[in-house]
This record gives C-alpha cells, sequence and structure tokens, in this order.
C-alpha cells in the first residue's frame, strides 16, 4: 500500500449527534421527487407530464444542452405533481410510488467485459451518469470527455458525516463492480481516497491513496490537490463512494436500484443513526417523530451543515445527500454574545473558553454570530484549506471578475465544499461557497 | 435586561428609512448589535459560523491593551513626580491616580471624536458601524506624549478616520495603521509641540510646563540616562503606552494565546530590530563617527527592543492585519524589514531619534507589493507544474 499522506491543515467540527451505527431500513415512502436545482448549471426539459406513469430508471427530464444526460425516476410509479418556482423554473418532479410499477431494464453484464461506450451507453440511459461529477467546477461530466482519471474519496470528513466504512458493510463486490465500470470510462487509472482503517483498501482495479488528517481531507478535490494537483485544460472525473454502489447494481442486476443508506444525526435528534431509503425521499419520512421536542426553531439539512441544503419537511433528499443534519434554527438575540466567555461554544479560533475541552462535543445552531464585514483578518483561511491556494487572494479575484487571477490563482482546483471551512471560521461573515460558485458560474460562461 | 431589548426592537421602525428618525439609523444598529447579537441566521452557503465576529476579535485587542494602559497611566504619575522631586514622598495610589486624571481625557476625547465620525460615516454610507476603531480609538492615546493638548488629538484623531481610513472605504480597506497617521500627522504638523523636551513628562496645574527627554534623545545626544530594567518596566519617559515593555509582552501574551495577533510579525520585526542592532554595534568604534553617534551605535542591541515605541509598535501596531502583509511568507518579510528600519532610522536620522512609526508607515505602504509578489510565487508554481507535466505527457 502507498504511503499515508498526512494532511495538517483543516479543522474537525465536534457537533453533538453523530450517527449511532445501526441501520434501520424505512418502507418505501408514499412519493419521492427529483430536484433539478440539485445539479449546479442544469438547464432542466422534461421528458414526462403529470399523470404519466413512470418505471424506475425511466427519464423525468434531460439536460437542454446534454440531451443524452437523463435523470430518470428514482422508483416506479405516477408523476403527481411537477413544481415550479419563480420563472416557471422546475423545482421539483414529484412521483407517487407504486410497488407494482417496476423498473426499466438495462443490460446486465460484468462491466469488464463490455467496452467503455457501452458501460457509458448504459450509464447515460439509466439516469446513473449524473452521478459522475467533473473537475474543474463540480459538474455533472460531460460523456464527450474523456477524463485523465477518476477519483473516489470512501471518507467524509465532514461533521457528523456518514462512516462508508459503515454504509459499505456487505455491499463490497457491489462498489467492486462499479469501480470496474468506471475504469472502463478513463484511459488513465481511478483513484480511491482512504483513511486510515479502511474497509476499502480491499479494492481491486484501483490505486489507493491513503490520507490522514482533520476536514477537509475527506474531500476529492483535496485529495486530488495533494496527489496530482489539477492543471489548466485537465479533466478528471469524480463519484462519490455511496454513489458507486448504484452503478455496481445497476451492473449486476440490469435494473436500477436507487436505495441509499443516508445518515440521521444532529444535536437535535432523538437518537441518531442510519436509514436505508430511497434517493430523493421525502425529508418528513426521516425526520418525523425522530427529532427532539423542542420549544424553538429548527434547522433540517439535506447534507451537512457546511455545504448542505436547508430543507423543510415536506421537500425532499438532495441527490447526492448521504446525511440528514437537524440543528437549532438560533434565530434569537444573544446578549452582548460576542463577550461572553463561551465554554459552550465552539470555534475554530482560540478566543473562547471552550479551546479548553478539545474533547467536547458541541451544539451550533444557524446563527450567523455577527454580521457581515470587509476582509480584515488574515492568515485565518490559509490554516484550513490543505491545498496549494491562497483562498483570500482567490475569492477577491473572483469578486473583481478578474478571469486569468482566477485561473492563476487555481480556481480549476476548487469547488464550493473545498473552502466551505473559511466561510464557517470567517470572522468577517463572507460568503465563501457563493463567490466560489460564482466565480465557477464565470469561468463556464466565458470559457465553456 | 429585557426592557433594553424591547426598546430597540420598538424603536427600529421608527429608524427604518422613511421613519421620523431615519438618520439615526446607524446609530440605533450599532448600539443594538453591540448589546445584542443579532438574530440573523444563514441564508447561504455553510448553516454553521463561528461564533467569533468582528466585535470579539477587537475586544480582545483592547483587552491586550490593558496592562500598558495601566502602565502607562502609573508612569505618568511616577514620571510626574520624579522630576518635581516628590517620589519618595508619593504614594502608589497617588502617583497612579494622578495618571488616570492626566490620560483619560485623552481616551475620551480620542473615542469621541473618533466613533462621532464612524456613525456619521455609517449613516451616509448606509453601512453598519465597523467596529476597527474601537482599537484605533485605543492606540491613539498611547502613541501620544502625555503633554499633547486636547485640541490637538482630536485633530489628529479626525485626520486619521477622515483619510487614513474613511476615504478608502472603512475598516478593512485602509492602506496604513490609522492610529500612525494620527501620530504622523501632528509629527509632522505640529512639530514643535510633538518632539523635543516639552511633552514627554506631565506638568501640574500650578508648575510650568516641565522638561524632560527621553532616553531615546538622549543616546542620541550621546548620553545614556536610563537602566535597562527601567526600560523594561516602564519607567522611562516616552508616549503614554509604549515605555513598558514588560506590560506590552503581557499583552503580547494573550494576543498571541488567542490567534488575534500575528506572531509571525511579531517575532519577525523584534528579530530584525535585533539583527540591525547588531550590525550598528560593530560600527560602534568606528572613528567616522561621530562622539554621540557612537554611543547610540555602541548601545547593546536589546536595548532597542526595549527603548521607546519599539515593543508597543512590534506588538501592536505591525500586527494590524489590514495594513499588514496578508500572505504567511509575507508576514515573516514584512516584519523583520520593520525592525531593520526602525533601528536604521532610530539611530542614523539625525532629526528624531525615534524610527517606529516612520518604518511601520512605510512597510504599510510597501505590504501590497510584498504580498504581490508571494502570490506571484504561487501562481508561477502553478504554471510551472502545468509545463512540467505537458512536456512529460
Amino acid at each position: 500500500m502507498s504511503e499515508v499522506i498526512r494532511l495538517k491543515k483543516g479543522l474537525n467540527i465536534k457537533l453533538k449527534g453523530s450517527a449511532e451505527k445501526v441501520l434501520e431500513k424505512l418502507p418505501v415512502p408514499a412519493t419521492v421527487a427529483l430536484k433539478p436545482t440539485d445539479f449546479p448549471g442544469l438547464t432542466p426539459k422534461l421528458s414526462v407530464k403529470a399523470d404519466a406513469v413512470v418505471k424506475a430508471g425511466d427519464a423525468l427530464f434531460y439536460d437542454k444542452y446534454h440531451p443524452e444526460i437523463v435523470f430518470t425516476a428514482p422508483y416506479g410509479g405516477k408523476v403527481v405533481s411537477i413544481n415550479r418556482g419563480e420563472r416557471r423554473k422546475i423545482l421539483e418532479v414529484v412521483i407517487e410510488t407504486d410497488k407494482d410499477a417496476g423498473s426499466a431494464s438495462f443490460k446486465k453484464a460484468d462491466p469488464s467485459s463490455l467496452s467503455g461506450e457501452e458501460v457509458k451507453e448504459q450509464l447515460l440511459k439509466s439516469g446513473l451518469w449524473p452521478f459522475i461529477k467533473k473537475r474543474p467546477y463540480g459538474v455533472i461530466a460531460s460523456p464527450n470527455q474523456k477524463p485523465l482519471s477518476i477519483y473516489i474519496s470512501t471518507f467524509d470528513t465532514a461533521p457528523l458525516a456518514p462512516d462508508y466504512n459503515f454504509v459499505i458493510n456487505g455491499q463490497l463486490a457491489t462498489f467492486q463492480t462499479g469501480v470496474n465500470a468506471l475504469a472502463k470510462l478513463t484511459e488513465g487509472k481511478v483513484y480511491l481516497g482512504v483513511n486510515k482503517d479502511s474497509a476499502f483498501t480491499g479494492v481491486k482495479n484501483v490505486v489507493i491513496n491513503t490520507f490522514e488528517g482533520p476536514h477537509p481531507a475527506g474531500n476529492v478535490g483535496v485529495q486530488i490537490a495533494n496527489t496530482k494537483p489539477l492543471n489548466k485544460g485537465e479533466v478528471v472525473w469524480t463519484v462519490n463512494a455511496q454513489d458507486v454502489l448504484f452503478i455496481g447494481r445497476l451492473f449486476e442486476t440490469g435494473s436500477v436500484d436507487f436505495s441509499r443508506i443516508v445518515a440521521l444525526a444532529g444535536s437535535e435528534v432523538a437518537a441518531p443513526k442510519y436509514y436505508q431509503t430511497l434517493v430523493g425521499a421525502p425529508v418528513a419520512s426521516l425526520v418525523q417523530e425522530r427529532l427532539v421536542e423542542a420549544s424553538y426553531h429548527l434547522r433540517i439539512i439535506s447534507g451537512n451543515v457546511l455545504t448542505g441544503t436547508k430543507v423543510g419537511p415536506q421537500q425532499y433528499l438532495g441527490f447526492y445527500d448521504s446525511m440528514v443534519t437537524v440543528i437549532p434554527e438560533g434565530d434569537e438575540y444573544e446578549f452582548v454574545g460576542w463577550a461572553t466567555p463561551g465554554a459552550d461554544k465552539f470555534t475554530a479560533s482560540k478566543t473562547f473558553v471552550s479551546k479548553l475541552f478539545p474533547k467536547k462535543e458541541y451544539t451550533i445552531n444557524a446563527n450567523m454570530h455577527g454580521g457581515e464585514r470587509a476582509f480584515v483578518m488574515s492568515g485565518q483561511y490559509e490554516k484550513l484549506v490543505p491545498m496549494d491556494i491562497l483562498p483570500v487572494h482567490l475569492l477577491k479575484a473572483v469578486l473583481v471578475n478578474d478571469i486569468d487571477k482566477m485561473e492563476q490563482l487555481g480556481i480549476y482546483e476548487v469547488i464550493e465544499e473545498d473552502l466551505a471551512l473559511c466561510e464557517y471560521a470567517c470572522t468577517s461573515k463572507i460568503e465563501v461557497q457563493k463567490i466560489i460558485r460564482d466565480g465557477i458560474n464565470t469561468m463556464i460562461k466565458e470559457l465553456g | 435586561m429585557k426592557f433594553i431589548k424591547n426598546f430597540f426592537e420598538r424603536t427600529e421602525p421608527l429608524v427604518q428609512k422613511g421613519g421620523k428618525y431615519h438618520w439615526l439609523q446607524s446609530v440605533h444598529d450599532g448600539f443594538f448589535t453591540f448589546l445584542y447579537t443579532p438574530k440573523t441566521t444563514s441564508k447561504t452557503g455553510a448553516h454553521i459560523h463561528d461564533y467569533i465576529d468582528l466585535k470579539r476579535t477587537m475586544s480582545i485587542v483592547v483587552l491586550s491593551l490593558v496592562p500598558a494602559i495601566l502602565m502607562g497611566m502609573f508612569n505618568t504619575g511616577y514620571q510626574h513626580y520624579k522630576v518635581i522631586g516628590e517620589l519618595a514622598s508619593t504614594g502608589f495610589f497617588e502617583i497612579f491616580v494622578f495618571g488616570l486624571i492626566k490620560v483619560l481625557p485623552i481616551i475620551i476625547v480620542s473615542y469621541a471624536v473618533g466613533l462621532g465620525i464612524e456613525f456619521v460615516f455609517a449613516q451616509i454610507r448606509g453601512h453598519e458601524i465597523q467596529e476597527g476603531f474601537l482599537v484605533s480609538g485605543m492606540l491613539i492615546p498611547l502613541v501620544m506624549p502625555i503633554e499633547t493638548p486636547l485640541w490637538m488629538i482630536a485633530v489628529a484623531t479626525a485626520f486619521a478616520v477622515i483619510i487614513g481610513k474613511e476615504v478608502f472605504g472603512g475598516t478593512g480597506m485602509n492602506i496604513w495603521n490609522p492610529a500612525l497617521v494620527a501620530r504622523a500627522f501632528l509629527f509632522f504638523a505640529y512639530p514643535a509641540q510633538m518632539s523635543g523636551i516639552k511633552v514627554w513628562v506631565a506638568g501640574s496645574q500650578t508648575a510650568d510646563a516641565i522638561t524632560c527627554a527621553t532616553p531615546l534623545g538622549d543616546a542620541a545626544a550621546g548620553t545614556i540616562s536610563y537602566t535597562a530594567s527601567d526600560a523594561f518596566f516602564g519607567l522611562i519617559p516616552g508616549s503614554i503606552g509604549e515605555t513598558s515593555t514588560l506590560a506590552i509582552l503581557i499583552g503580547a501574551v494573550f494576543l498571541i494565546i488567542t490567534g488575534i495577533g500575528s506572531w509571525r510579525i511579531m517575532l519577525s520585526t523584534i528579530a530584525g530590530g535585533a539583527v540591525m542592532g547588531l550590525i550598528l554595534n560593530a560600527f560602534a568604534d568606528s572613528s567616522a563617527l561621530s562622539e554621540a553617534n557612537q554611543v547610540f551605535f555602541g548601545i547593546p542591541f536589546w536595548h532597542h527592543l526595549i527603548l521607546g515605541g519599539f515593543m508597543f509598535g512590534a506588538i501592536f501596531m505591525t500586527t494590524d492585519p489590514v495594513s499588514a502583509s496578508q500572505t504567511q511568507t509575507g508576514k515573516w518579510i514584512y516584519g523583520f524589514l520593520i525592525g531593520i528600519l526602525a533601528v536604521l532610522i532610530r539611530v542614523i536620522n539625525p532629526a528624531y531619534p525615534e524610527g517606529m512609526m516612520l518604518a511601520i508607515l512605510l512597510m504599510n505602504t510597501f505590504a501590497p507589493l510584498i504580498d504581490h509578489y508571494v502570490v506571484q510565487s504561487n501562481i508561477k508554481r502553478r504554471l510551472k507544474r502545468a509545463t512540467v507535466k505537458g512536456q512529460t505527457a
């Protein structure tokens, strides 16, 4: 096995309410939904109308500019509603599930015996293609591009993140099938980022890199930057560890199976643990009657507390999300909050007494804890980004819309999640992730 | 405490746009957020945010200044009674209260003028009030000689806030350290009143001004008028907050523990000063120097660190995150050059035996240039990586 790559920079945010390693299988929810808004930059075109009956794996909508990329139903049933927002933007395509609706059938084959083109076609048709993202930019991979290599991170270091060593339990063979399929898509290699005591070390047909260190060591972008940093013009693809299973199952069974193991975690969850449900399951089916009784408001997040999306119980789980986090909303005033000693206030800085209790776990709410200011402090971001990047200078290049500078300072190497910790720790409360996504959108618009 | 919150919540509509007191909006918001951390929750990006904000950051710097303030007050009284010859017969408490009465008005004037201007600018711009002046307002009194007239403090503070900061866009945008801009303004606008020997020791209401030079002034003239221990503990004449190295170092420890002050800058500044001191020592015996110069060249290198404003500048002024270098590598270079320049200007410059203020202002000016080269090196690394790879591929 290769040597261990130790990353020093970063921070583990110690939140209360990590999921216990117990799995409960939930019944098929009454509805599931696919949200075009989960895919940055996508312009969706509908393939179905309301009231259409679909099988699992039938297309619901497709990408206007890449019609071959389709997004398929996670479960069979009837399309009950297509919810739209402002300017008729499609927000959700909701399906009322029906056990008897069945699944679309695809080729059942060992991917090792297929050609790259055949694998690609199967992934595109089945709607699994969107699970493959590309770097730079962190958007859905373009099927006509040839990636240098494919990267999979098998551990997530984000606060309260699910443990994939637990999730993968008993599904390693399927994972291997998925990896074999992916390997067909690149002339380069498939790289697997693993942590210490990983369950994935036995996976074949891959190059294994072992990483050690605090968050964001588990981010695939950080792993790429610390092995083979991306240069201008290079493209690699990335897939989330659990999403490789969907690909594996497709080739093993010839049908799509979108069941996903989701960690329900956070200080406001009565008994945090893992649940097996579907991609696009209703948030309510996970959180209902599983949260603590609270007199204050709660914030439910599809994803983790750094990069996730705020959702209501009537909304649906994000396409890529393997966890739901529930924390207090914190929409309350705090008397001279900035002056308290703060034994119960976790901080990335060293300005609260809590720094003396490194082992403690904390409840953190969604309050901003201060007003937005200009950049004042320096050196704060650098400590949290284990990449050869000058985060503040990159952000400033984005703010002044200087495309050359963005390129020179490494916009190709980062996506929002890689700098999410900076946003958490920022004294000036700068919207780091939004700025980075704006920069990426500018790059896509200007350079394609 | 609830009634305060109710008061602010009730008055909020009055100060909104179109309200009766809309011109008070920034002030209202300033006091409200000072007393109550707002209930705003995150809308985009990360759902959780650190508890630290600019208010806490700035108040930590002010806290770290407290030892220097107290020691400055004590020393003000100490120098006064020493010069009038009544030191032995005056109690500790009396000495301190004398200093307190002398220093407090300066602090009040500085804050009143500075915050007043900040409030007006915030209102004109429609901003929230920015906390930067909490620190500047305390630094300004501490770098002033005790006998600086209050009207001069007021004018200097106004100059610093308007020309030193607000014209650039407010906190976070300024090029120079505002407190040093105030000091430099007085130094160049009123040189007669701000240097020489009349301003360093507080007189009483009855007596005429007391004349006494600072040890640096004496050393420039070729006499050594201090002991190292007095200089370390702060019992020498000088600007209010700068004399006690010990008190400053206590503040430094606090700044480093809390991570608010950059230890890189502090350390490299001190290293730069020490290195320059050693270089000067090497030339102290040179016959090309006048006798007085030989004395000043020859003072032990580490005395430069405890005399004058060197340590105060190294700990509290160079580390201002806005006007300092912002890259980690840049900080080392920036601090080191300040140390070198401060001692160089102090000893070689014939007009004024202190160099910290000018050295820091000069390096503030150059900090963006230093950062530019650090950023360029990052860019070059990235380019090189791409070309090397291009060749092998």
